[in-house]
């Protein structure tokens, strides 16, 4: 099953990627609870400040949560940006990938690399890359 | 102290699919042993090496545990614990 999301959320996505440079960003795209669309893009602070790992502020991350309960939303994909290796999950990314009913979407900032935005399942320590169903 | 712990979806098939249970403790360590009792298991995706879980936020009330007495934190009648997957990585 692809990833459903919206053309505007992966263009917030690639926008905070390109800010952030050379420093990784990460956020979270939120979708209706039950709904399959992702759509409200989250930009969260970078707490690690560095180009080669990334995590959640965890007090911004408890407010934001309960916004997203508060919306009746669910966290759908958790992204982050790569800024010197390909759009793919590190060995960090796949140890710390917790939830296989996320989506993992990666961006790559690397001039090099040879695909910027993909996205994946990570289960039980396999990774799954899987098609984008945009909606414009 | 009995209070209510919100529970992530993730760990949800451990609490019968229930988003919010009861504990009791007086520190957060006794809280996790006490709902280890009631659902097996759960103690193991919260503490590892008798510390916070590298793969989980603890909060009580506002606070990450980790800056305040991280399991030894005490808790209080009308307290709320949350927890929360943590998001990391490279």
């Amino acid at each position: 099953m692809p990833l459903c999301i919206t053309r505007e959320a992966l263009e917030q996505i690639r926008r905070h990627a390109a800010a952030e440079h050379p420093l990784e960003a990460c956020g979270l795209v939120a979708a209706a609870s039950g709904s399959a669309l992702a759509h409200r893009v989250v930009a969260m602070r970078n707490q690690a400040a560095s180009p080669t790992w990334f995590s959640f502020d965890s007090r911004e991350q408890l407010r934001v949560w309960s916004e997203l309960d508060e919306r009746d939303e669910e966290c759908r994909v958790i992204y982050h940006s790569h800024t010197a290796s390909e759009a793919w999950p590190s060995r960090d990314d796949i140890a710390h990938a917790s939830d296989p009913e996320l989506h993992y979407l990666i961006v790559s900032t690397w001039p090099a690399a040879r695909h910027a935005l993909r996205s994946f399942r990570i289960v039980a320590g396999r990774v799954f890359e899987e098609h984008l169903a945009i909606q414009e | 102290m009995s209070v209510s712990v919100m529970v992530p979806t993730l760990l949800r098939p451990l609490t019968e699919g229930q988003k919010k249970v009861e504990a009791q403790g007086e520190t957060v360590r006794q809280l996790i042993d006490q709902l280890d009792q009631r659902y097996p298991g759960i103690k193991g995706r919260l503490v590892h090496d008798d510390q916070v879980h590298r793969f989980v936020n603890i909060y009580v009330n506002d606070d990450d545990i980790r800056f305040a007495d991280g399991l030894a934190t005490v808790i209080a009648a009308g307290d709320r614990l949350t927890v929360l997957p943590a998001v990391a990585g490279g």
